[in-house]
Parts: structure tokens; sequence; C-alpha cells
């Protein structure tokens, strides 16, 4: 009779000497195949006495049991070892760079103004617009410019050609003629997204293009504008201040800023005033938040008791405030930009550099920038 | 306009700095611009005595001196005549910047004499337009004096006016503010009338059109005209005026010191025995003290005599009746003439005098006898001359009407809380008059005229720094944000393009008018009468064409790869409802190339973005028409995407290589364009919960279809009759394969769709696979002609 131990051990020694999947096969056609030693030994149970063959048919039956599984196992091994080989050779050279895409960005003039949007909203500021070419009415007339004043010559008017009846279009010098627009009720047939008139109290930013003929390093023939308009029973200059002391704190997202308010002349307020931020030039740029130099941000003031008349508001019931700021301009003092011209000139680099990521929506959560 | 501390202090009294001075005026509302302060300019300059002044070893024209400075005794070379032994001037140091020149001086030899220094001429210094040798300053300087304080030099207040204060255009102006801004007292010595020796033997007639309502004057004889004395050239000079003679400074001190410009005539050379402001007449002109010729129409005042037009009234005055040396007998003109006329004169004419500036703004129409007053008391204490009586013709505007004014508007306006006393001496320091509730605004504030007007007087004298700091009132939070769809589709259609990769441009409203005849633009009402540039001519129909030159103008810079996009307005016509919001992109693709040889299909990814925006701001389906694009698209590679048979929604494409070509810009750019007005907004929903998720049980499955498709019929064209077929099964449907070639017959294309099918409540039998089928083809068919493939 066959060692049985001595028969196992050998049979496993072959089955973990199996080098691949093939060696391993033929060991277990070997082992427990047709002609296998394991069954060749299991058919010499017939011919021993039954005694022998209760003792000896277990051991055979467990001994194959161990070796299929253990066949199993070094299948299994040999399998995990043949994909890790096919992987390691299978490498792809991930230094290669992926298929081009374009990074976009938003501009950032547009940024600026979603974030004074966003900062006026908080304040609950809604956004009314009005369209860039206006009468003269709106942009000056209601606005207590009085025709041929020469405050009307500080504006560097862009004129379109005199229709039939000899009136001249403009485009808007300021975004204040939409504050006419807010307050004044017409009968003109509109496009729903032009403001018309609306009754008080109204609390409204108005943001937009607006045109001037002049052009250098900072001023550019087009530009934005923010104006901001309030209109209620018991609004003063105080509620103006705090207004526009929180919109720069906010705005520049820091609490050293030092503002001031300075007279100013403006034909649609009374009283005007101009705010200044504190700021240092000694470098040759403008810093904010530090220095002893005033930098002129704003004009604002109380609305003209004439601005109120020419809409049709009484001003003995209601008065407020309006303000106007450049937008491109409060931009370049937050973000640095050299020449206002840049602007506009869509060069890619340049917007690659002053560009905001898509996902910067100016919130009042994550902060404006 | 420009004033010294000096001049400020013959009308205020104070013992401010400049900087107090300036700090105040800011704060009162005159914005001060910048102060030239020649003492920084000349720091390094000081007095010096020349102690030996001896002639130069080798060069016959220059001296070498020895000076006495405050860096002790230096030998100097100095080619100035006058330099001379005893003669206190101003020394130079080594290092110093000559004003005049920016030369930095060096201590170098000259002609073999090493020169310490330099002494220096007016020039030199620019304090004079020019001199003849260096300075003759008095012995009794101390040597090392400053140069500035030497020369009487003081700081120049340089500030803005606003259009509303002309008499901030005379110092006396200026003071009475800063007075009433406690910087001082007012000092504004009263004037007193000159009795006339005789009749004013010159009549003043004024014609009845309003452009000179009033006219004072008067004659003097016998004047002696030379230049002024020094203490008028110096006060001219230190403002930056040129001193001409002393009848003329006498004027110009009197426009800078009263904001009352005055005009002064050789009476000698006056036509007849009478002066006349009158409306110009067709074809007349006038040599102007300027020397230029200028048009003096039925729109423009002048003043003419026997002989016709002489002067430009207000504006300047004419160069045949100019005051010179030789001039003996003076007429004074003193008048007032209407703000809007002088102000168009001045646009018209393209002249900006002093005197013009002071009309258009308005001067006191009480200051006419005053200022002729003043006028011939400095004539006669400095040209001498026997005076006329003064006369005055015509009436200038009166002085606006009181009214009542209650001062509790103070705070209800401005958030000030003051009390009656300090308002009211506030108001009287302006020179406001006031009598009970009323007040009465001084002659020279026309501008005031109403309370609100008198709210800021007050406010700004009290200081705006007094302000209280209110929080805004809460006002209702709009519930669903503020933005308007329209706003907020803006806003999406921003952040969803630049997250596309397209990078955000802002581009002028105004373009080239041929650039917009290009693109269906270029309308006459729509070209500016006064454009920055020519190229800037004409109001945008598009905003395709900057975007696209923007591309061109990045090419040319090595730059070709760029996607632009742009939200904005365009404009059809000048009415409101004409400018229209669109959002527009361009793609002119140079990508990289890639080492795996594939290319990007650039059409179709500006189509893919196109689309994954219009999905963004909720667009309807709409319908692709090719073949009716606008000119400037490629034909056969563009198309309108539509509402309708008729709204055009989008246009997108590839731009003609035509228009390319013409504006210089290479091949190939895509783009595309919405009309934002257009797509209908989406409802704002009130209630914001959705329907329930209900996801089926049942597996989906997938059908292909190989069509033949009639050529020139849009392969996107069946997948809306597929989808149709069965609204409740049929869930998708998508062209994967179009081919044309062997097996297809001529004039077909096979085009191949998968159609995506979701099962509902049951699962589907091959027999109800197959009647769907059935119907998938007839829908196809019967919308566009095409047979299943055998």
């Amino acid at each position: 009779m066959t060692d049985i131990a001595a028969l196992e051990s050998d049979n496993l020694a072959r089955i973990d000497g199996a080098a691949d999947l093939a060696a391993l096969d033929e060991a277990r056609v070997s082992i427990l195949g047709k002609s296998g030693n394991v069954t060749l030994l299991a058919r010499t149970l017939g011919s021993v006495s039954l005694e022998e063959r209760k003792t000896l048919g277990p051991q055979i039956n467990q001994m194959r049991d161990r070796l299929t599984a253990r066949i199993e196992a070094r299948k299994a091994e040999l399998e995990a070892a043949e994909l890790e080989a096919r992987l390691i050779a299978e490498r792809v050279d991930l230094s290669l760079p992926a298929p081009p895409r374009r990074r976009g960005g938003v501009h950032p003039t547009m940024q600026v103004m979603d974030e004074m949007i966003a900062v006026f909203a908080d304040m609950g500021f809604g956004v009314a617009e009005g369209p860039d070419i206006e009468t003269d009415f709106n942009n000056f007339t209601a606005l207590n410019f009085p025709p041929k004043h020469p405050a009307r010559e500080m504006h560097d008017t862009f004129f379109l050609p005199p229709d039939a009846s000899g009136e001249r279009k403009v485009l808007r010098t300021h975004t204040s003629p939409v504050q006419v627009r807010v307050m004044h009720r017409t009968n003109e047939k509109l496009p729903g997204w032009i403001a018309s008139g609306q009754e008080p109290p109204i609390r409204i930013i108005v943001p937009g293009r607006t045109f001037r003929q002049d052009s250098d390093q900072t001023h550019t023939p087009m530009f934005h504008q923010i104006e901001g308009l309030v209109i209620d029973k018991g609004i003063h200059m105080g509620h103006l201040k705090w207004t526009l002391e929180t919109f720069i704190a906010r705005f520049f997202e820091t609490d050293r800023v030092t503002t001031r308010f300075r007279p100013h002349h403006f034909p649609f307020t009374e009283p005007s005033a101009e705010m200044d931020v504190q700021c240092d030039r000694s470098g040759g740029e403008v810093k904010i938040g530090e220095g002893a130099d005033w930098l002129e941000i704003l004009g604002c003031g109380m609305v003209h008791p004439n601005v109120l008349r020419n809409c049709g508001l009484d001003p003995d019931v209601w008065q407020g405030f309006a303000f106007g700021c450049g937008v491109d301009r409060l931009g370049v003092l937050k973000y640095g930009m050299p020449d206002l011209r840049d602007m506009f000139a869509a060069d890619v680099r340049w917007l690659a550099h002053y560009g905001f990521s898509a996902f910067a929506a100016p919130n009042s959560a994550s902060g404006l920038s | 306009m420009k004033f010294t501390l000096s001049w400020l202090r013959e009308h205020l009294d104070t013992a401010a700095t400049v900087d107090q001075v300036v700090e105040a005026m800011t704060m009162a509302g005159l914005e001060v611009e910048h102060v030239d302060d020649p003492g920084a300019r000349l720091a390094d300059f000081s007095v010096a005595r020349i102690v030996e002044a001896v002639q130069h070893p080798n060069a016959d024209r220059l001296r070498v001196c020895q000076v006495e400075t405050v860096d002790g005794r230096k030998e100097i070379v100095c080619g100035a005549p006058n330099a001379r032994a005893g003669l206190t001037t101003i020394y130079a140091p080594i290092g110093a910047c000559i004003p005049a020149n920016g030369v930095v001086l060096e201590a170098r030899p000259v002609r073999g004499v090493v020169s310490n220094g330099m002494l220096c001429s007016a020039a030199e210094l620019q304090t004079a337009e020019e001199s003849d040798g260096i300075l003759e300053l008095d012995g009794e300087l101390a040597v090392g004096t400053p140069a500035a304080k030497a020369l009487g030099l003081e700081e120049v207040i340089d500030f803005e006016v606003t259009p509303n204060r002309p008499d901030w255009l005379g110092v006396d102006g200026v003071a009475r503010d800063l007075a009433a801004a406690g910087l001082g007292t007012l000092r504004i010595p009263a004037i007193a009338p000159v009795a006339g020796t005789f009749p004013c033997p010159v009549e003043i007639r004024l014609d009845d059109s309003g452009a000179c309502p009033a006219f004072a004057g008067r004659l003097i004889r016998g004047v002696r005209n030379g230049p002024s004395p020094d203490w008028l050239q110096q006060k001219l000079q230190s403002i930056g005026l040129r001193p001409i003679s002393a009848l003329v400074d006498i004027t110009n001190l009197i426009t800078f010191d009263r904001a009352r410009p005055l005009h002064v005539y050789d009476a000698g050379r006056l036509a007849g025995s009478w002066i006349e402001a009158r409306l110009g007449r067709e074809g007349e002109s006038v040599e102007a003290l300027d020397g230029k010729t200028y048009a003096a129409g039925p729109e423009i005042c002048v003043i003419g005599d026997a002989s016709g037009a002489l002067g430009l009234g207000g504006v300047m005055g004419g160069a045949s009746t100019g005051c010179s040396e030789t001039t003996t007998d003076v007429f004074i003109e003193s008048a007032w003439f209407d703000p809007i006329r002088i102000a168009q004169t001045g646009r018209t004419l393209g002249i900006a005098s002093d005197a013009q500036y002071r009309f258009a703004r308005g001067v006191d129409p009480e200051s006419l006898l005053p200022g002729l007053e003043l006028a011939t008391r400095l004539i006669l204490d400095i040209c001498g001359g026997e005076p006329s009586e003064a006369i005055l013709a015509g009436q200038a505007p009166a002085r606006p009407a009181p009214f009542a004014f209650d001062r509790g508007y103070v705070e209800a306006l401005s958030g000030l809380s003051l009390d009656r006393g300090r308002i009211d001496s506030i108001l009287a320091a302006l020179g406001f008059g006031l009598e009970g509730d009323l007040v009465a605004p001084p002659s020279w504030r026309r501008d005031v005229e109403g309370r609100a007007d008198l709210v800021e007087e007050v406010a700004r004298i009290a200081g705006y720094g007094a302000l209280p700091s209110t929080p805004l009132p809460p006002a209702p939070q709009a519930p669903g944000g503020v933005l308007t769809v329209r706003q907020a589709r803006m806003r999406t259609a921003r952040r969803a393009l630049a997250a596309a990769g397209y990078a955000e441009a802002v581009t002028w409203s105004f373009m080239k008018r041929e650039t917009a005849e290009r693109f269906g633009g270029g309308a006459p009402e729509l070209v500016l009468s006064n454009p920055i540039a020519a190229d800037l001519d004409c109001m945008r129909p598009s905003i395709l064409p900057n975007l696209i030159e923007a591309a061109g103008r990045n090419a040319r810079r090595g730059f070709p790869d760029a996607a632009l996009f742009e939200i904005g307005p365009i404009y059809r016509g000048d009415q409101p409802g004409d400018q229209s919001a669109v959002i527009a992109a361009v793609l002119a693709p140079h990508a990289p190339r890639r080492w795996d040889g594939r290319t990007e299909d650039a059409l179709f990814t500006l189509k893919g973005d196109l689309e994954a925006l219009l999905a963004e701001l909720s667009a309807p389906p709409l319908q692709t028409v090719q073949g009716a694009s606008a000119p400037w698209w490629s034909p056969g590679r563009s198309a309108r995407l539509q509402m309708g048979p008729k709204t055009v929604a989008v246009e997108f494409g590839e731009i003609h290589p035509a228009i390319l070509k013409a504006m210089d810009v290479a091949e190939p750019v895509y783009g595309f364009e919405i009309h934002l007005d257009v797509l209908p907004e989406p409802r704002r929903r009130a209630v914001k919960t959705r329907p329930a998720f209900q996801p089926s049980p049942l597996m989906p499955l997938s059908r292909d279809f190989a069509f033949l498709l009639p050529e020139g019929v849009q392969a996107g064209d069946l997948v809306r009759p597929i989808l149709a077929a069965d609204k409740a099964l049929i869930t998708g449907a998508r062209i994967f394969d179009v081919y044309q070639g062997g097996g297809v017959p001529e004039g077909f294309r096979s085009v191949a769709v998968e159609v995506q099918v979701q099962p509902q409540d049951r699962t589907l039998t091959d027999a109800d696979i197959e009647a769907l089928s059935a119907r998938i083809v007839a829908a196809a068919e019967k919308a566009t002609g095409a047979r299943l493939r055998g």
C-alpha cells in the first residue's frame, strides 16, 4: 500500500511548485485527473478488505479535498500574479497631457458688479435698469441740469444726430437717468426690463454702461456705474452716510478703510457730497486702508427737490438719497489693474490674469472675492 | 482758480497755515487740486553774497567769484555780466537741480577753473520768463536765506470751482466761506465811490436782446499807461498771470480778487460818441485781443461803436481799441452778460478767457458799480487822470427773492442737530439776509433757490464730519431674491460660459460704422455726432464683430486660440425698445496639437457649449433652421434656432470667410449670439416642491434604426417625430451614425438613430416592440420622407 502521507506531501509540493497556470493544470491532471495518482489510488480501494476500505476510504477522500482546495488557492494566487504582471506591462504614461481644455473666466468689471449687487441686495436694494441711449430730458433736464448750463459741459456727452424735431439723443453720461425712470410714471410703451414709475418707498441700485468723451489712463469713453436711490419718508444724510460706509467696508472686505464725506456740487442732489477713502499713494500705486492721503471714490447727496418734482413726487412728503460710483474704478482699486483702458481691450492674457473663476460667485456666505 | 495765502489774507484775517487753509477749503466744498510749493521746488537754493569777482584766466566772458554761501566760502565761475563784488544773489550748491533745464550741478572745471556751485538768474529758477544776468537782491538779506523766501515766492493753492459757485472765482468769495468755516475774520474793504469831475462823454446803448442787460462805464482822461507797479506785477505773477500794462493789470486784478471782469478801451480809438452792446450781425467779425479774427453773427453779443463791432462782449476785447502805452483816455466797461449766451459763445468760438469763464457761470449782478469804482480808484492811484461821472445803462437781474425757511428742515434733511442760533450764524456769515423765518440769498448766490440749498450751506459749514451714521430702516427682503429672471439669466450665462472655458470680455458699445454695416447695423440715427475716434462712431448691432476683432488682435500678438464671450446690449435703433441683451461667444480654435492624433471638431464643440447654456437658461425646445442665416454667417455651416417660423432666438455657426478677410482675422472663427429677450422666461413658481420621483422598476431598452434620408433633409429633423411616435414609451433618440457611399442609393444618406425606450407598467413583448418600431418608422417617414434601410 502506498504511503498516503508521502503521496500527499509529494502532491502538495508539486502544486506549490507550479510556476504558472499551465503547470498548475498539469499538476492537477497528474493528481486528480483520470489517471492521476490520487484517482489511481482511490481505484485500488476495490481490491482491499472491507476493514481496510473503511479506514483508507475517508483518508483518501479527505486528502483529495485538501489537494483540490490547495489547487484552487494556488490558482487564485497565480491568477493574481499574472494580472499584476500584465497590468505592470500595460503601463500608461500618465505624464502625457490630457486633451487641452480652455480655462474661462469672469471679467473683473462684471465680478465687481456682482459683488456690489450682493452687498446691496443684503441691504434690501433691488436692481433696476434703463437704456444706454437716453433723451436729453432724462439724462439732464429732469436731473436739474438747466438747458445750456455749464454743468452739462462737464459731462463730455456723446450725441446722436438730431431727429426730425431737432432733438438729439445722448449716450447716457451716468446711470442717474434711471432714477428718473424709476420714479417717473409715463405712458411710454417700454420693454419689461426698463424701469418705469414705481411708488415710493424705493430702494434700488442701477448697474450699467455709461459714456463720456474721454480717454486716458483713468478714463475710458465707456465705463460702468452703479447708481443707488433710496426714497422714503424721513430719509436723511445720516442714512446715506451709513449706507455708503457699510458698503465700503463690505466691498473692500475690511473694517480698516476710513472714509470721509466732503461737500461737492451735483445739479441733481442737494446737499451734495463726495466720499473719499483713506489711501497711501507714496509707492506710486494707490493702497486702500493705510496712509494719509484721500481718494475720491463716489458722488452722492440728497435727491434735489426739483428732481423729485420733475418725477411727480412731492418733496414735502418724500425725500431720499442717491449715489453713483464707477464700477471699473472700484475694481481697479480693489484688484490693482494699472490702466483702465485695458479693461475693454479683450486681451486674453489680461483676462486670464485679472479674471475670476466661474465658481467665485460673490455672496455673503463665502465672502465677496 | 489760484491764489496765495498773502492774497487771501487781504480778505481774511487769519493765522492759518496753507495746510489749514487747504483742509478748511476741502471740507467746505472747495476742492483743492494741488498746492504748488516753490519753497520745496527751490529748497536747495539760498541767498549768497559775492565777495570778490575777478576775470577768468582763460575766458573773456567768465568771472571767477569768491562767494559767501550757506556752505561757507565757495569759488564759483559765473558768466553773467552783472556778477560783481558785493552783489547779493542766489546760490545753487553742487547736486542742486536747476528748475529751468533739469541739469544737476557737478563740480566741474570750467575752462580750467573748478566751479563749486552756480549763481542763478530768475529764468533759471523759473520765476521769470527771461532775465538779463543773475538775480540782484536786497543787500540786507542774510546769507543762507532760502531762495523762495528771499524772492517772496509763496505757495499757490489751485482749486476746482464747481459751476454753482462763480463767487469762488474771486479771492474775496473764498475768504467769505473760510471765514464762515471759522478760519478767520472776513475783511472786504468798502469801496468808496469816486466823484466824477465831468459828465461821461461816451453814451452807452443796449439793444433789447437781453444779451447784455446792464452796462456801467466811465471815462478817465489823461492817464499814463505803462508797466504796473511791482506789487501788482508780483501779485499777478504769483498766480501765473503775465503782467501787460497797468490798465490791463488792474482789470485782471479785480477779475481774480472780486470775480468781477472788466474791460478797458482806449477811448481815443473809439469811433463816435457812443458804445453799444448788441447782438452781432450776419457777416460781422471781430479781431480780438488774441490776434485772431472771429465771426460774430447774430448768436453772439458784441460791443460796437460807430465803426461797427469792436469786441466780443463778456468774452474778449477787440484789438483795435485795446489799451497801449500811448493810451491817454480810457473808457472802463463793467457790464453783466447773459450767462447762457456767454457759455455758448465760448463753445462756438472756442474761447475760454477768464472773463468768459466768469460771465458764463454768472457774475454778481450787483457788482457793476462797485467794480467800476474800484477800478477807477486803482487807475487814478497808478495811472493818474481825471474821471468822468459813472453811468449805468440797463438793469442787472434782481437778486433772488427771500423765502421762508423752517430751520427744522436742517435736521430733517441732513440729520445734523443744530440749534437755530448756529444755523443763523452760518447763513449770516455767508451773506444771507435773515428776517424772521425769511432768508434772503445774497446777490452773488444765484444758485440758491430753495430750502435744500440752505441745508447744504449750513451742513457744509457745520462740517460733514459731524453727520450721524444712521442705519437704514429695515426693508422687507424680497423672498425670492432681488434679481429679475432676466438679470438672473445673464448671471447664470456668465458663470456657465466661464465654466465651459470661455473668457468674458467687455467691449465698446460702439464700433466702426463700416463694421456695423457688415453685421446688419449702421443706421444713420445710430452714428455718433462726436465719436471719440473715427473707428468708434456707430452703436453696435451685434457683439460678434467686437469679439471677432478681439480674436484677431490676440492672434496678432501670438495668442491665436481664443474663446471669448460677452453679455451685453446691442442697439437696433435709438428708442429704448431698440436696445436688447445678447449673449455672444466666439471660438477661434487653435488648440495645441494632441499626442493621440485626435483633433477638436470646434463647430460642434461650440454647438455643445451653446446647447448646454440654453439648457441652463431653461430655453424651450428650439427648431434648427439652416440656409436662412444672415450674410455674415457661412451659408452652409451656420443655422438659426427658432421658435416658430419667424422668431430667431439664436444664430450660430461659422463666420463667413469673406467677413473675416475684410476684418483681417484668420479662418475659422465660430460663434453664437443668443437673443436673450426673445427666449420666453420660465415662470417663477411660488410652490417650490417638485413632483414625486417615480423611477420605473422595469429595465429600459434601446433599439437602433437605420434610415435612408433624402438629401437636403436635416438629419436632426428625424429626432422630433421619433420622440413623438410614442410619448409614453420613448424617452430619447440620438443620431449615432451618418453614412453616404457604397450600399446607399444616390440622393440619400444613411442616418442611424438609437431610440431609448422605457417600459411603463409591464415588460414589453416582442409583439409590442414590433408595433412600436412600426410606429417609429412610420412617423419618421411621414415627417422626413425617410425609409428604413433594408
